[in-house]
């Protein structure tokens, strides 16, 4: 009997390390993402996230040489360091483009004109030179430098504070709130009426409609769009919103209201109880975990939307929402990904929060919606 | 300020709306035409049950008529005319005669039978890999998570995988650091031709045994089956076959080809294999929906089928693919027909990645592009008519499915 499903232990093991596995590879793009939105622009382009938790051997931007200068026995010096304050170690270092890892650290360049000049380990540099170099161009360093990890939030402050290029996430943030919320309450309330009377109320038609809807939830939305482009004003995207969640809505609830227990609303009508009480106080109450799941479904669909934003809110990146704006990002500054993640990470924040935080009434609507 | 103001504003109108409407048309129906008292109070009450239901729909039938009926009839309409003008069909010949409408449809086709697949398949398998241990539930929702990011904000997150560097720079893209580990030697070798090989002889060999299976009905069957049915055996067959021929033609070039070892590839400029990689987007998205539905439904398997089948001397996989998957066949073809339609939708993730470019084209963005770009509505209708064409089959098996439920 020692082939019980479960039992064997090289299986369990077998088992969790795939499961591992396959977690593992399905959180890993977004932990590169969220990786990539605490560092800075340099550091991105100059190695993998994966390597963010390590010290980094990498080739620094060339820092033009700068700082004050002093006179000390006929010698003019200028003093400093590389690194400015966030230290780190030199590797290797130069003064051409061509050459960027000509001396080590300690060495001595000479830079013609009498001057030289020399890089210590520690990123102190010391430029000095037989004549003043008020007028000279000075010199640029390059080098190739291992810096510590180093993490900031300075992504998320430059993009949701101040704008760029014109675009500013702070705003499209409140935009998608504007959308997301009405967007949410509304079809709840409208589909819960409908779904009551589909579910309880007895009237001629009832089959029709209940196929219409049914026949509605795969309706594509493209299809919707060309019309509605001359219905075109400010209530368009409420509206619009409102229209496309109803079918699952109603779908959802009715198959909900449905399952409550006949003899609870047969006995409040036999106590004399209008439909209008009975869906206020008894059926509304206790479908509360089919409203909720509804709920969280919209909100998500609503907030992570960009094809009826993008049909009904103007381009301009001002009116758009997030996912407008990233869109517009990702052409405009494509390359610039201390932006774009920080953005973007802006952008899947409250649908992660949401998410995690009544993951029990989503899973419990998606077996409600597709199951029966 | 002001448009939080607004927004404050709309959710107390609509709600107070809508909470209005309701009550007083109801106060309205009870009271003044139809009150509950008085000699007609019989007749009254019944005229008044009529009509409730009507009260309580209507918004919801407004709603759905001018957002979901009307449009499809519009565009319908649409579709057939220029410039307000009737012109017939030339709106689709016109579109049949582009040669990138012919991507679209063959990108949307690969697209429809690789995604729901794929999505499915890593979905039974998560399902079943976290369905008895211990750190099960976190583990699933970890690959549930992508279900909340939008499709968009999954489009930067990928788009950062397949990032490229010049060849003198370091990658930041992982796809891009991994493939120049491989540098042509042995272990290139073994990693990127036996072992892809080895799967896709697998994959082969699978799906022809479900193809097999298929047409084994249809030739052995002593009764003759219904011709839906067998029309459905018979595309069954025919998409599994396409797609062993697909397969071949990767083993073909896995061999003949040669790996430019060492350059860093833009990944999603490679004709035919980067629309794969924008589907990876999808499927990454999708198989969390499939796997919690899945799951649910693996716990649902009566446990004496599978200790039946313990104690015949079953053994894990022979549980898995004999009793487990046979008795959850009808769950799985829910999953399969919801992802269809969420990749005949599919729009948000092919415009933010390549727009079409590189000839990865899908017919929801080849509409838009008509609608916005070119402003032809006559021939963005009719794309969007093809959409809708290939939604029927689902649509009409909902209206099935609504009449044997009422029954």
């Amino acid at each position: 009997m020692d082939s019980i499903a479960g039992k064997k232990p090289a299986l369990i093991w077998a088992v969790n390390i795939s499961a591992a596995l396959l977690v593992l590879l399905w959180v890993l793009p977004t932990i590169g993402l969220l990786v990539s939105s605490f560092r800075t622009a340099d550091q991105i382009s100059s190695s993998g996230w994966w390597q963010a938790f390590g010290t980094q051997e990498a080739k620094m931007p060339a820092i033009r040489i700068e700082g004050d200068e002093t006179a000390k026995d006929g010698v003019f010096v200028i003093e400093g360091n590389l690194f400015g304050a966030s230290g780190g170690s030199v590797g290797r270092w130069g003064t051409s483009s061509k050459e960027p890892e000509a001396y080590g650290p300690g060495d001595v360049a000479d830079l013609g004109d009498g001057r030289s000049l020399t890089v210590g380990q520690d990123g102190q540099f010391a430029l000095s030179a037989a004549g003043s170099m008020a007028d000279a161009r000075s010199p640029r360093v390059f080098l190739t430098a291992s810096k510590p990890p180093e993490f900031s939030v300075d992504n998320f402050r430059n993009v949701i504070a101040s704008p760029l290029a014109g675009q500013s996430i702070g705003q499209a943030f409140l935009n998608t709130l504007t959308v997301a919320i009405p967007s949410t309450i509304i079809p709840i309330l409208i589909a819960a009426f409908a779904a009551y009377a589909l579910a309880w109320m007895e009237f001629p038609g009832r089959p029709i409609l209940i196929a219409a809807v049914m026949a509605m939830l795969v309706v594509p939305l493209q299809l919707a769009l060309i019309p509605l482009l001359q219905l075109h004003n400010n209530l368009g995207i409420w509206l619009a919103h409102t229209s496309f969640g109803l079918p699952m809505a109603i779908y959802l609830l009715r198959n909900y209201m449905a399952g409550l227990p006949r003899e609870v609303i047969e006995s409040a009508r036999v106590d004399g109880a209008t439909d209008f009480q009975i869906f206020r106080k008894i059926v509304l109450p206790l479908s509360f975990p089919a409203l909720a799941s509804f709920a969280i479904f919209q909100f998500l669909w609503t907030w992570n939307d960009l094809l009826v934003a993008l049909v009904f809110l103007g381009t301009g990146n001002d009116q758009q929402v997030l996912t407008g704006n990233l869109v517009n990002l990702m052409g405009s500054r494509g390359g610039d990904w201390e932006i774009l993640a920080a953005s973007a990470f802006v952008s899947i924040a409250v649908p992660l929060v949401v998410f995690f935080g009544m993951q029990k009434y989503l899973v419990r609507g998606l077996l409600a919606g597709s199951v029966k | 300020m002001e448009q939080a103001l607004q927004a404050l504003m709309v959710i107390v109108v609509g709600v107070g709306g809508c909470v209005g409407y309701f009550y007083l048309s109801n106060l309205l129906l009870d009271h003044v035409f139809f009150p509950a008292r008085g000699p007609n109070m019989g007749r009254n009450i019944n005229r008044a049950g009529m009509i409730r239901p009507w009260l309580f729909l209507f918004p919801a039938i407004f709603g759905l008529g001018l957002y979901l009926a009307y449009p499809v009839l519009a565009t319908a309409w649409m579709s057939l005319h220029k410039d307000d003008s009737f012109v017939g069909l030339a709106n689709y010949q016109q579109m049949f005669s582009e040669p990138k409408f012919w991507e679209s449809m063959k990108n949307n086709l690969l697209w429809l039978v690789v995604v729901p697949a794929l999505s499915t398949a890593f979905g039974l398998l998560a399902a079943q890999l976290t369905d008895r241990i211990r750190w099960g539930n976190f583990g699933k929702s970890l690959i549930f998570m992508p279900m909340a990011i939008s499709f968009v904000g999954a489009s930067v997150i990928w788009k950062l995988i397949y990032d490229t560097r010049p060849d003198d720079q370091p990658q930041i893209g992982i796809l891009n650091a991994i493939w120049l580990k491989f540098d042509g030697g042995i272990g290139s070798t073994i990693g990127l031709r036996l072992v892809p090989a080895l799967l896709i002889l697998l994959l082969i060999a699978a799906l022809g045994y479900g193809a097999w299976l298929l047409a084994r009905a249809l030739i052995k069957a002593r009764v003759k089956p219904h011709p839906m049915e067998m029309f459905a055996r018979l595309l069954g067959v025919a998409i599994l076959l396409g797609l062993i021929w697909e397969l071949v033609g990767w083993m073909v070039g896995l061999f003949a080809g040669d790996l430019p070892y060492g350059q860093p590839q833009a990944w999603l400029t490679i004709p035919y294999w980067n629309s794969y990689f924008l589907m990876i987007v999808l499927v990454w998205i999708q198989t969390g929906f499939a796997m919690v539905i899945l799951s649910a439904a693996i716990r649902g398997v009566p446990e004496e089928t599978i200790e039946a089948a313990i104690l015949d001397g079953a053994n894990p996989f022979q549980i898995f693919f004999r009793i487990k998957v046979p008795q959850i066949m009808p769950t799985i073809v829910v999953v399969w027909t919801t992802i269809t339609i969420v990749v005949l939708k599919v729009f948000d993730i092919v415009l933010a990645m390549t727009n079409g470019q590189w000839q990865t084209q899908v017919l929801a963005n080849y509409m838009y592009d008509k609608l916005f770009r070119a402003l032809d509505w006559g021939v963005g209708s009719a794309s969007a008519m093809i959409i809708m064409l290939m939604v029927t089959p689902i649509l009409v098996w909902n209206i099935y499915s609504a009449r044997k439920e009422l029954r």
